[in-house]
């Protein structure tokens, strides 16, 4: 199955490329843009989504700082 | 006394940290992918970019074959140092509480900053005055120590001294044991007055106070 990981800064932490990147756009003209926070994709084939999870908890995300997402790439949550 | 000093593939201050370490004892090389500590009786992680930080930093370099023995070697009370990329490994390999960020500031930092003892009673800052000031210098991108959870400090940044946004000033910590400390300063790069301090050199002799300490109890 293909997936998407979607790994995004904890809210309420710090996040200061979202933040560079909320004030940059402005700048450019691009009014009424706030909440802006930037994170990582990361795309990948598995065999066994069901182990997505405990892949995400011990390397692809810190779970201490980081929230992930998993999506299936048909863009349904992946059973299990 | 005899300092086992880390090689990941992409360390760049181990020499530095070798040399720092055989102004106090002896310092061989640990090389990541061995499963042998060489008989030392500290280890030191030393700075740098282990395993290229792809991911995170210190993300890779955790699951390194070395790291096994050091988990261990901390678990039966040897002492661990971790400086800057040291320190966010020993973090994602969880042998410390909390986790580095890219600095507030999301610019590489290089600069001398003073520290504050915060508590100079562990095998790391016992040869330290407690609240004694240290100059050493910091160089990195992703320094910022946060914690959801109270943590064990043992070095803050010295008062409008915070260079990266660090939650509290925190510049070092160490585990609830006391046997493993990490910090983002370099004291390595601060152990002769030719580069402007030999601050640095207070750590290295505390940690081998406390081994000849505990081998003459």
């Amino acid at each position: 199955m293909r997936a998407r990981v979607l790994v995004r800064p904890k809210q309420g932490i710090l996040d200061p490329q979202g933040q560079a990147v909320e004030r940059a756009l402005p700048a450019l003209g691009f009014a009424g843009v706030s909440n802006v926070h930037v994170g990582r994709l990361i795309e990948l084939e598995v065999d066994d989504p069901a182990r997505l999870p405990e892949m995400c908890e011990q390397l692809l995300a810190n779970p201490l700082i980081e929230d992930y997402e998993i999506v299936a790439d048909n863009g349904e949550e992946p059973s299990g | 006394m005899k300092f086992g000093v880390v090689r990941f593939p992409g360390s760049c201050d181990d020499l530095d940290a070798l040399q720092a370490a055989e102004r106090i004892g002896e310092a061989v090389l640990l090389w990541h992918a061995d499963h042998d500590l060489q008989g030392a009786d500290a280890v030191i992680i030393p700075g740098g970019f282990s395993y290229g930080d792809y991911l995170r930093a210190g993300a890779i370099a955790r699951f390194a074959p070395v790291m096994e023995e050091i988990a261990e070697f901390a678990r039966s009370g040897g002492l661990v140092l971790g400086i800057c990329n040291g320190f966010q490994v020993l973090c994602e390999a969880h042998l410390l509480p909390g986790a580095l960020l890219p600095n507030a500031s999301l610019r590489f930092l290089f600069r001398q900053v003073e520290l504050e003892v915060i508590d100079a009673g562990t095998p790391f800052t016992r040869e330290c005055a407690p609240g004694q000031r240290l100059s050493i210098p910091v160089k990195h991108t992703t320094g910022r120590y946060y914690s959801p959870d109270p943590v064990h400090v043992l070095l803050r940044y010295a008062p409008g001294q915070n260079p990266n946004g660090s939650q509290d000033d925190i510049a070092g910590v160490c585990n609830e044991e006391g046997n493993v400390f990490g910090l983002m300063p370099h004291p390595e790069h601060a152990v002769d007055l030719l580069t402007g301090s030999a601050d640095g050199l207070s750590i290295f002799e505390s940690m081998k106070a406390h081994v000849e300490h505990s081998v003459a109890v």
